[in-house]
């Protein structure tokens, strides 16, 4: 029987000129970060400002920077992380504070949309549906980005982000690429002048932070990379208008 | 400035290639200017040439040797996964390039001796 | 001159100087053997044509690849940016056509 353990836990409060508030919170076996910031809520600060929802690892809410990675916190056992029984929880990098562990996401989504996220399609109702061959070349390479929750930790993960405030970030063109390796997407040309602006796909510099840090295991480097390549020739994927 | 997420080899990789790229391109013009003493013909080249004979200015010819090497290996990955679509996070390859890199080094300082 | 049009640029640049910087780095070892003397290396490089091919290629090379990866690392890491910047970069790569070309002149004619 493992003796009562407390652990120290530092937790940003406040915005932009706040500052780390020491917690001690009780130690419990298969803790996650998570469970941390819940229990100081509820017996501790109630005025402790933090986003969660499925607390199950699947929708992407509950990410912030644990000892300045950016991650999930429902899905990081305190027991990984820990470093003699100390803990430091912020919210997420390259985002603006609003209180304690909240950021803004504005900007974020608004880079999603202006990279071109909004999937439009060229066909009606009634056109037949597109047969597209789920093992062809274009198909899988959108297959690998699709699952993308924009939860943001690639974007926090991301230093060309932080030096540089137009870059689209990894999300967004990652979304990119599977628009352009979507058949059934109108103006897909019109994507690779979306992403070869000033601070579009041309300003990563392959760090690979972002696939460092995916919690769903997407590479937006490999489709930024590929991004790249279609700027230069023009080609989509797959041919076509 | 830089306050990175996890600092991963992809991320060492990526800012030794950035400095070793500064630190080249602010040399490149007194390399060239050295190497222009010889329009005043060969003993103005050759009197810089002996100057440079000493330990000082030997480690900064190494130092420049490793540069470059380590630029031109950094640089490979970069076009690897850009171009060969290679995952970026290939720690081995990080590694060769920065094994890579040193050895031309020594080889240099082999043959400098 | 676009980014897209910029990065081609870079890249081309930085392929071509591959194969290019490994010749050198292999000349500058076995060139730094028993010390440089202006004698060696003159006597290699006066009166070659390839010599001066291969250097007047890597100058122009390096002219196009140094400034734009300098544009890079001056817009992310300072605040530096537009047109001002752009101008002070192609003055640099100016500068490092002249010099350079002037140098292989040195030693190659």
């Amino acid at each position: 029987m493992t003796p009562h353990k407390e652990l120290e836990v530092d937790i940003w409060r406040g915005a932009e000129d706040g500052h780390f508030h020491r917690f001690r919170v009780p130690y419990r076996d298969n803790q996650t970060v998570l469970d941390v910031v819940t229990w100081v809520q509820r017996h501790r600060e109630p005025g402790l400002a933090y986003r969660f929802a499925c607390r199950v690892g699947m929708c992407g809410s509950c990410a912030m920077a644990v000892n300045g990675r950016p991650r999930w916190t429902c899905r990081t056992h305190v027991s990984k992380v820990s470093r003699d029984g100390a803990l430091t929880i912020a919210p997420l990098r390259n985002l603006p504070k609003i209180k304690d562990l909240v950021t803004d996401m504005t900007g974020f989504f608004e880079k999603w949309q202006k990279a071109g996220g909004r999937h439009r399609g060229t066909a009606s109702r009634h056109d037949p549906p597109a047969r597209v061959p789920p093992d062809s070349a274009p198909r899988r390479a959108a297959d690998a980005g699709v699952e993308c929750i924009n939860c943001a930790v690639c974007y926090a993960a991301c230093d060309v982000v932080s030096w540089m405030p137009e870059y689209l970030g990894p999300a967004a063109l990652n979304r990119t690429w599977t628009l352009l390796n979507d058949e059934r997407y109108d103006e897909r040309q019109a994507l690779l002048t979306a992403v070869s602006v000033a601070g579009g796909c041309h300003s990563c510099h392959t760090h690979g932070s972002c696939a460092e840090h995916c919690p769903v295991g997407i590479n937006p480097t490999l489709a930024i990379a590929g991004l790249k390549r279609a700027t230069l020739t023009g080609h989509l994927p797959g041919g076509g208008p | 400035m830089i306050r990175t997420a996890r600092t991963h080899p992809g991320v060492w990789a990526a800012l030794a290639h950035r400095l070793s790229g500064l630190m080249l391109a602010l040399f490149l013009p007194f390399h060239f200017l050295a190497l222009g003493l010889a329009i005043e013909g060969e003993a103005e080249f050759d009197a810089f040439l002996q100057w440079s004979d000493q330990p000082l200015v030997k480690f900064g010819e190494w130092g420049l040797v490793v540069l470059l090497s380590v630029h031109l290996a950094f640089g490979l990955r970069v076009l690897a996964i850009e171009f060969l679509s290679w995952p970026g996070h290939l720690k081995q390859m990080i590694g060769a390039g920065a094994g890579g890199a040193l050895l031309v080094g020594v080889i240099f300082l082999m043959n400098a001796a | 001159m676009n980014e897209a049009r910029l990065y081609l640029l870079q890249r081309l640049s930085a392929m071509i100087l591959a194969p290019f910087v490994l010749v050198h780095l292999g000349l500058v070892i076995y060139a730094v053997r028993g010390g440089l003397s202006a004698a060696e290396i003159l006597s290699r490089t006066q009166g070659s044509l390839f010599w001066m091919l291969f250097y007047g290629l890597f100058v122009v090379a390096v002219a196009v690849h140094a400034p734009i990866g300098l544009r890079n690392v001056l817009r992310e890491w300072t605040p530096w940016r537009g047109q001002g910047l752009d101008w002070s970069l192609t003055a640099f790569a100016c500068l490092l056509l002249v010099l350079g070309l002037r140098a292989v002149a040195a030693v190659v004619l």
